[in-house]
C-alpha cells in the first residue's frame, strides 16, 4: 500500500504543487485503499473514480502549467452525502432519494472543486444525520477503523471513518447537533463545526435549518484549518450566512501558542455519565493546559441540562417541515404509483416505504410540537431555553477565551448497543448539542486512548461566534504536546485493517 | 347543483350581511420573491424555475428586496402601519403544487397592519363614502399551477392526470386582508365592488402589479356571513374562491347573501367552507370543507433574517407615493370640467396616466381625451397591444391640435398624420408635408367638385332648395371623397348653399 495516504494533507498538497507526486497518483493511492479496506469500513456509499482521476488531471495540468495552485490543490477527499453534488448521486443515506442525481453543485462543493479538492465519492451517513452512530443509514452502517465492531459516531460517520482509514485525508461532515465533532472523537480524528454563518448552507439537505453546519475533518488541526479556509466565506445563495471576512484559523493553527489564554471548564459538561477514561485523558487535557500557560477556571452553564430537551423539539419541528418535500413526486424513489391511486396516497406511499424509523419518529415528534395548541409549550418553550443557552455563553466568555470539556460521554460502542433505545442514542450529544443551540464554533481533537477500552476520547474546544481561529489556536497547542509524548500521531496506534 | 336561495331584498330585510376580502396580488417584479428566475407570464411551463423554486433538496431561498419595497408601499398606500420587525413563516401543507410542501409565508408578523381604504358608492342617498378597515397585507410567494388534464369539468375529480406548471412557484405575492366590514346594509355587493376596484387603481398607480383580474395577478376570495342584526354576534361565514372579475366580486356577494338567507331562514346552518365561483351560471359550488382545525404549524422561517426596515426607508417610501387615485380622481373630474361617467370612460379604457401627460404638454383636456379614448385606443385594440406601446407622444398630439385650430388639418387628415406617427414617418410637420395632407381651402377646385357632385345626382339639388338640409350632406361627402378628405367640409356646405341660394 502507498504511503502516500499516511501523510498529511498540507504534506500532499506541497509534494503535489511542487511536481514531486502527482495528484492522480495521490488519487490512485487512495482510490486503492478504498478498494482494499471500504469493504470492512463502509464508509462510502459512492465512489467516484472517474471523477477524483478527472479533477486530479486538472491539477496535474495546472501545476505543468506553472499555475498558482490553491492551498489543497490535489488532495483527495470524502464528502458527505447530504452535499448536493451535480451529477453525483446524493442519498443522505435514506431510500426515498435513491437514485436522485442533483442537477447541481453545493457551495461548498463549488469552493473545494475551485480549490482543486479532488472529490473521491460520497460517505455514509445516518439517514438525514438522523443519529450519533450511522447506524440509521438505510444501506447498512460504518465501522469504526478501531474496532470494526463498533460504531464510527454519527451521523457523519463515514466522514469521520474514511479520514481514520486513511482512505482519505479529508472529509467534509455537516454537525447539526454534534455530527462532526462526535465521530472526529471517537475515530481519534480532528473535526471542527464552523460558527454557524460560517459556512454557507446552500445545496446541503437541510436537517434543522437553524442548527446545521457543515465543516472539516482531518487527522490534524493544521490540515483541518486549510479545509475550513477552502470552504468559509459568505455566499450570497445562504441568507444566513454571515458576511464577514473568515476567521484566519490557518494562522491560528500554526501560532499554537496559548499562554495567557483563559479556559473555562464547563461544569455541567463532566463528571457523572461520563465514562472513567474519558474523565481521565480530559483532567490530563486540564494539566496539560494549565502546564502550556494559560489559566484554567470553571464556569457554569445552568441552562444546559435543558439543552437535550429543547434540542429534540427544535431539531425534529424544523426537519418535519424541511422533509415534507420528500414526497416522490419531483424527484426521488416513487413508491405505489400504480395508476389508480390519488396523489395523496402515492406521497404518502412514498414517505412511508423511503424513510426509516428514526426519520419516521422525528417527523412525528416534530409535527406533533408544532401542532396548533401544542406550539407554545414545545417549540416556544424550546426557543426560550436557547435563549437561555445562548447567555449561558455569553455570560461564560465574559470571563474566558475558550470553553472545554469532553466531546462525548463515552468512547465508541457496538453496533447495535443504542440501537433501540433512542433516548441512550441522544445522550451521545449531550456535550456538543449547547454548541449548536448557540451557533458557535466547536473543535473535537483527539487526546488519547482510554484505558479501559484503549478507544479515542475527544476534547471538546468552544470559542465565541467568529472566533473559529481560537479553536485551532488551543487544539495546535495541546497537538504539538500530545504529539511528543505519543512520539507520532494517534491513528498510528489502530490496529492495521485487514487490506493494508 | 344550485342550492335555494332568497329573493335579496327580502334576505337584506332580515339579516344584516358581514364581508371580508382577501385579496392577492402578484407583484410586477422581474425575479421570484426567493430566487432570480423570472416572472414574465405565459412562458412555456417548466421553464423558469430552478432548484430554490423548484424546492430541489439543498437549496435555500433569498430574499427579493424589490417584493420588499412594494409590499411597504402597498402597505403605505392602505394607510396601515409598517411593522418595524417582521418575519416569513412556513405554513406546512402537502400539495403537489408546493414545490417544498410548505409556504414561506408571513404569519402573525405582517410587513403591513392596520390600515384603511375609503370607498365611494352610489346609494339612494346620493354618494357615500365608506372605509373598510383593513387588517393586514403580507408577503408570500405564489404556488404552482396544476392543470387536471382529462374530464368533463377540468377539475380535479373526473381527471385522467395532472399536470403542474412550477413556474408561477415563488412569484412575489401580496396578500391583503380586510377586517370585517360591517355596516354596509344592503350596499354589500357594492362596497366589496368598489373595494376591489379602488385597490386595483392604487396598485396600478404604484405601478407594482398588473393588476390582471383574468390573469389571475389580482385575485380576490369573498368572504361572507349573515347575522340576523347588526347588534348579533358574527355568523358563520363562507369563502368564495374564483372571483375573477369586478362583476364577478358584486355577483358573489349577493349570491352568497340570498344562499345564507335560504338557509338560515330554512333553520340550517352555513357551513364553514370554501366554494367555487362560476361566472358562466352566476353560482358558487362548495369546495373543500375547511375547518378552523385545519392546521399549517406555522413556525418562523429558519432559511431567513427578520426584516427590519428601517423607519428612513420607511418614511422615504411614504414620500414618493404617487397621489392617492381616487384624490387623483376627484381633482381631475374638477379641472377638467368631465361627468363621473365620462371619467370612468377615461379610467377604463387605461388611458388616465396619457391624457394627463397630455394635458401637462399643453394639449386640451377635450381633445386629449377625444383622441386617446377614440382614435388611438381603437387602433391599439386593433393590433391588440397596450395603449402604452403606442409611439404617439403629447408632443405629437399638441402639434397635431395646432394644426387643427389653424385650419390647416382637419379631423380626417388629422388621423391620417398619426396613422403616420404609428408607422414610424418622423414628427406631425414631415408626416404632412410627406403626405401632402392640408386642407383644400381655394374656393376654385371646391367649386368644380360640387358642380361634379351636383351632375352626378340632379335631384340633390332641388330636395336642398325645398327646405331639406340635411340632403347636403351626400354633395359634401361626395366632395370630400373626390379631394381624398382634404377639403374643409364647413366651407364645402358654405360655398354649396351660397351656390343653390339658401340659406341655413
Amino acid at each position: 500500500m502507498s504511503e502516500l495516504i499516511r501523510k498529511d494533507a498540507s504534506v500532499l498538497a506541497g509534494l503535489v504543487s511542487s511536481g514531486e507526486v502527482s495528484a492522480v497518483e495521490v488519487a490512485q493511492a487512495h482510490l486503492d485503499r478504498i478498494a482494499v479496506v471500504d469493504g470492512d469500513v463502509h464508509a462510502f456509499l459512492h465512489v467516484d473514480t472517474e471523477g477524483a482521476l478527472a479533477s486530479a488531471a486538472a491539477v496535474d495540468a495546472k501545476v505543468k502549467a506553472g499555475e498558482k495552485l490553491s492551498v489543497l490543490a490535489g488532495v483527495p477527499l470524502g464528502l458527505k452525502d447530504i452535499l448536493a453534488t451535480n451529477g453525483l448521486p446524493t442519498t443522505c443515506g435514506s431510500r426515498v432519494l435513491d437514485g436522485w442525481i442533483p442537477p447541481y453543485d453545493a457551495t461548498v462543493v463549488t469552493k473545494l472543486r475551485e480549490a482543486g479538492v479532488v472529490i473521491l465519492g460520497k460517505t455514509n451517513m445516518d439517514e438525514f444525520a438522523m443519529g450519533s452512530s450511522t447506524e440509521h443509514s438505510a444501506f447498512g452502517p460504518t465501522h469504526n477503523p478501531w474496532d470494526l465492531e463498533r460504531i464510527p459516531g454519527g451521523s457523519g460517520g463515514g466522514s469521520s471513518a474514511c479520514v481514520a482509514s486513511f482512505e482519505a485525508p479529508l472529509a467534509i461532515g455537516t454537525d447539526t447537533g454534534g455530527s462532526i465533532r462526535q465521530p472526529a472523537a471517537v475515530t481519534g480524528s480532528v473535526g471542527v463545526k464552523p460558527t454557524y454563518g460560517g459556512v454557507s448552507r446552500y445545496g446541503i439537505v437541510a436537517l434543522a435549518s437553524s442548527l446545521d453546519q457543515a465543516g472539516p475533518c482531518a487527522r490534524n488541526v493544521l490540515d483541518t484549518a486549510l479545509l475550513h479556509s477552502v470552504i468559509a466565506g459568505h455566499d450570497p445563495m445562504d441568507a444566513t450566512s454571515i458576511n464577514a471576512p473568515v476567521p484566519d484559523v490557518i494562522a491560528a493553527a500554526k501560532r499554537a501558542d496559548i499562554k495567557g489564554m483563559k479556559v473555562g471548564i464547563v461544569k455541567e459538561l463532566g463528571g457523572e455519565g461520563y465514562q472513567a477514561g474519558v474523565r481521565t485523558r480530559f483532567e490530563e487535557s486540564v494539566a496539560l493546559i494549565e502546564s502550556l500557560g494559560a489559566e484554567v477556571v470553571e464556569v457554569s452553564c445552568p441552562s444546559f441540562p435543558a439543552a437535550l430537551a429543547a434540542y429534540y423539539l427544535i431539531l425534529p419541528s424544523e426537519a418535519s417541515s424541511n422533509l415534507a418535500k420528500f414526497d416522490g413526486i419531483r424527484f426521488g424513489n416513487r413508491v405505489g404509483d400504480d395508476g389508480t391511486k390519488s396523489v395523496e396516497q402515492v406521497m404518502s406511499e412514498t414517505r412511508a416505504a423511503g424513510f426509516g424509523s428514526e426519520v419516521i419518529r422525528r417527523i412525528i415528534l416534530g409535527t406533533y410540537a408544532l401542532s396548533a395548541g401544542y406550539y407554545d409549550a414545545y417549540y416556544g418553550q424550546a426557543q426560550k431555553v436557547r435563549t437561555l443557552i445562548k447567555q449561558d455563553f455569553d455570560a461564560a466568555f465574559a470571563k474566558v477565551d475558550v470553553l472545554i470539556s469532553p466531546t462525548a460521554p463515552t468512547t465508541a460502542f457496538k453496533i447495535g448497543e443504542k440501537l433501540d433505545d433512542p433516548l441512550a442514542m441522544y445522550l451521545n450529544d449531550v456535550a456538543t448539542i449547547p454548541v449548536n443551540m448557540a451557533g458557535l464554533p466547536g473543535m473535537s481533537l483527539p487526546i488519547g486512548l482510554a484505558p479501559e477500552d484503549n478507544l479515542p476520547v475527544g476534547l471538546q474546544i468552544i470559542a465565541p461566534a467568529m472566533a473559529d481561529d481560537r479553536l485551532y489556536n488551543v487544539g495546535a497547542a495541546i497537538e504539538r504536546e500530545l504529539l511528543a509524548k505519543w512520539g507520532g500521531p494517534i491513528l498510528g496506534m489502530a490496529p492495521e485493517l485487514a487490506g493494508a | 347543483m344550485a342550492e335555494a336561495t332568497m329573493n335579496y331584498d327580502e334576505a337584506i330585510s332580515k339579516f344584516d350581511p358581514v364581508l371580508g376580502l382577501e385579496v392577492h396580488v402578484e407583484l410586477g417584479t422581474n425575479t421570484k420573491m426567493f430566487c432570480g428566475c423570472s416572472t414574465v407570464f405565459g412562458a412555456p411551463p417548466n421553464t423558469q424555475v430552478c432548484p430554490v423554486c423548484l424546492g430541489l433538496p439543498g437549496a435555500l431561498p433569498t430574499l427579493n428586496k424589490i417584493g420588499v419595497e412594494s409590499a411597504i408601499r402597498i402597505g403605505l398606500a392602505l394607510n396601515c402601519e409598517i411593522a418595524e420587525w417582521c418575519r416569513f413563516a412556513r405554513k406546512n401543507y402537502f400539495y403537489p403544487d408546493m414545490p417544498k410542501n410548505f409556504q414561506t409565508s408571513q404569519y402573525d408578523e405582517p410587513i403591513a397592519f392596520e390600515g384603511y381604504l375609503d370607498v365611494e358608492i352610489d346609494t339612494d342617498e346620493g354618494r357615500k363614502t365608506f372605509r373598510v378597515p383593513i387588517e393586514r397585507a403580507h408577503m408570500e410567494e405564489d404556488t404552482g399551477k396544476n392543470s387536471h388534464v382529462g374530464g368533463a369539468t377540468g377539475r380535479i375529480h373526473g381527471a385522467d392526470y395532472s399536470l403542474v406548471d412550477y413556474n408561477r412557484a415563488g412569484i412575489p405575492l401580496i396578500e391583503i386582508v380586510t377586517k370585517p366590514i360591517t355596516g354596509t346594509g344592503k350596499y354589500a355587493p357594492e362596497v366589496a365592488k368598489a373595494y376591489v376596484a379602488a385597490l386595483r387603481d392604487i396598485l396600478r398607480g404604484l405601478g407594482v402589479s398588473d393588476v390582471k383580474m383574468e390573469q389571475g395577478s389580482l385575485r380576490c376570495d369573498v368572504n361572507l356571513s349573515l347575522r340576523e342584526t347588526p347588534e348579533s354576534k358574527l355568523g358563520t361565514r363562507s369563502e368564495t374562491k374564483n372571483v375573477n372579475s369586478l362583476r364577478s366580486v358584486e355577483r358573489a356577494v349577493r349570491y352568497e347573501v340570498t344562499r345564507h338567507a335560504a338557509r338560515l331562514a330554512a333553520g340550517d346552518s352555513v357551513v364553514q367552507e370554501t366554494r367555487h365561483w362560476h361566472e358562466d351560471t352566476g353560482i358558487s359550488t362548495s369546495g373543500r370543507a375547511k375547518s378552523d382545525a385545519e392546521d399549517y404549524r406555522y413556525f418562523p422561517e429558519p432559511d431567513l433574517l427578520p426584516i427590519a426596515p428601517s423607519r428612513e426607508w420607511v418614511e422615504e417610501l411614504r414620500a414618493a407615493l404617487p397621489e392617492n387615485p381616487a384624490v387623483r380622481r376627484a381633482r381631475l373630474v374638477a379641472d377638467w370640467g368631465l361627468s363621473e361617467i365620462d371619467m370612468n370612460t377615461v379610467v377604463n379604457s387605461g388611458a388616465l396616466d396619457l391624457i394627463v401627460e397630455a394635458v401637462d404638454a399643453g394639449v386640451e383636456p377635450a381633445a386629449a381625451r377625444k383622441w386617446w379614448t377614440g382614435e388611438l385606443s381603437r387602433i391599439a385594440n386593433d393590433r391588440g397591444i397596450e395603449l402604452e406601446e403606442l409611439p404617439v407622444t403629447p408632443a405629437h398630439l399638441k402639434r397635431l391640435e395646432e394644426l387643427i385650430s389653424a385650419g390647416s388639418l382637419n379631423d380626417k387628415l388629422a388621423r391620417q398624420a398619426l396613422e403616420g406617427v404609428i408607422a414610424g414617418e418622423g414628427d406631425i410637420d414631415a408626416i404632412v408635408a410627406a403626405r401632402g395632407l392640408a386642407v383644400v381651402s381655394d374656393d376654385g377646385p371646391l367649386l368644380a367638385a360640387i358642380d361634379e357632385a351636383l351632375a352626378a345626382d340632379p335631384a340633390v339639388a332641388e330636395t336642398i332648395k325645398s327646405g331639406k338640409l340635411a340632403a347636403a350632406g351626400s354633395v359634401v361627402g361626395a366632395v370630400m371623397k373626390a379631394t381624398r378628405g382634404q377639403a374643409d367640409a364647413a366651407r364645402v356646405r358654405e360655398l354649396l348653399f351660397e351656390k343653390l341660394g339658401v340659406s341655413e
